[in-house]
């Protein structure tokens, strides 16, 4: 979806966990994410602290989608 | 006394449960488990599945350098002449499990692996050159038939017998070429194939090219704050008891919802429609696999420009590609018409 979705003209940035899987499927942009079943949040922290997560990875894709890649890049 | 065979499963497959138990630690036990039965049966006095490791996938892939520490010291025990991993299926998780399993057994102590999977997963392309990857249907109805391709190629390379082409054995190209001598030579051949060719004929290359299908990086935005974005997902969040039916695995269909209004996911107005992975924290905050509520404040503070008025979901659980593409084809379009500057894609 990722690749289809950026072969449209659109930045895409893939926020996931398993990062091998993406780079397989053929995103450009790759954020790291937390785990499996919730990539962007953590239930073992607070929830200040689980969504002060958040907002650092959504900050890191928003980046992502800044900068200017020649290749599949993992920020 | 034949072969010693180790077999490598995941925790569904041995017996441990399903994906609540999906970040169950390795384990080693004697014998067989699951499959290894069928296995077995087939592997009959000319080997002996001695012992089964089993690892639940999310640990897999979320530890895995810890994981294959552990997982190569608990076969490197067993002295096996021939490891067996899976086989996965359509399992994403597994697969990649089976075959960075089965590549570091190559490598580390350089016995032999077979696993087996359907041509789609993940794991086939990434690993499909390490170790010998029979290809299987894209379920575990095709058992049966994967376990009789995988015993006999196991047995063969345990004893250290030649192996035949992909085609004769079963498994997918690895991209080793071998000299063989043939009939005629090259230049004849090369014309023959070419009149073949002209003609109309069915004809079959004797070095078929690979396949890559890359997209090129799109151009990034000049400035988040002032550009419109919109989530898309295959981690199948949806509304509260997913109105439109996506299926939780193999999905037929994509959803798109609107989050006009909404400033966060909490149990009353979002949850998982994804089979693949244990539901509990995306039911109790679906912000944990679409972030709307960190968005809505940026895009209140000023730090995104704004976010795109509906989001769009797939389940991303054993769908095949051509589905895939077909759905994000639609999205892309749909995206294109609402003035969508950049997009973000969640995966679980």
């Amino acid at each position: 979806m990722v690749k289809e979705i950026e072969r449209a003209g659109f930045p895409v940035v893939h926020m996931c966990t398993v990062v091998p899987i993406s780079l397989t499927v053929g995103a450009n942009r790759i954020v790291p994410t937390v785990a499996i079943p919730y990539p962007l949040g953590n239930p073992a922290l607070s929830m200040e602290d689980e969504k002060e997560l958040r907002r650092k990875l959504v900050k890191k894709a928003l980046k992502a989608l800044e900068t200017p890649v020649s290749e599949q890049t993992v920020f | 006394m034949g072969i010693k065979v180790v077999h490598y499963i995941n925790q569904f497959y041995g017996g441990i449960g399903g994906e609540d138990k999906a970040d169950y630690t390795p384990e080693k036990v004697a014998g067989v488990k699951g499959p290894g039965m069928g296995l077995q049966a087939i592997l009959g006095d000319e080997g002996k599945i001695t012992s089964t490791v089993i690892c639940g996938d999310s640990y897999f892939n979320e530890n895995v350098d810890e994981a294959l520490d552990t997982i190569i010291k608990m076969i490197s025990e067993e002295n096996p002449d021939v490891v067996i991993a899976g086989p996965a299926f359509n399992a994403g998780r597994y697969g990649v499990a089976c075959g960075a399993v089965g590549k570091a057994v190559v490598e580390k102590l350089n016995i032999p692996v077979v696993s087996g999977m359907y041509n789609e997963n993940p794991g086939a392309d990434m690993y499909k050159k390490d170790i010998y990857m029979i290809e299987t249907a894209n379920s575990a109805a095709g058992m049966k038939d994967a376990l009789s391709k995988i015993a006999p190629l196991a047995l063969k390379l345990g004893k250290g017998e030649a192996i035949g082409t992909p085609e004769a054995e079963g498994y997918m190209p690895r991209g080793v070429r071998k000299n063989i001598f043939c009939e005629e030579r090259g230049a004849k051949r090369a014309v023959n194939l070419l009149i073949k060719k002209i003609n109309g004929e069915g004809f079959e290359t004797e070095y078929p090219m690979p396949v890559f299908d890359r997209v090129d990086p799109a151009e990034p935005v000049q400035d988040v704050t002032k550009v419109k974005i919109a989530l898309v997902s295959s981690g199948g969040p949806v509304p509260k008891s997913n109105p439109d039916r996506i299926e939780a695995s193999s999905a037929s269909k994509y959803g798109k919802y609107s989050i006009a209004g909404m400033d966060n996911f909490d149990p009353s107005n979002g949850e998982t429609a994804h089979g693949g992975y244990d539901p509990v924290y995306a039911n109790q905050d679906l912000d944990r696999v679409l972030p709307l509520d960190v968005l809505r404040e940026m895009e209140s503070n000023g730090e995104v420009g704004s976010l795109h008025e509906f989001y769009y979901t797939t389940v991303g659980n054993g769908t095949s590609v051509a589905n895939s593409k077909k759905f994000a084809t639609e999205i892309a379009q749909d995206l294109k018409a609402a003035g969508v500057d950049a997009v973000i894609l969640t995966s679980t």
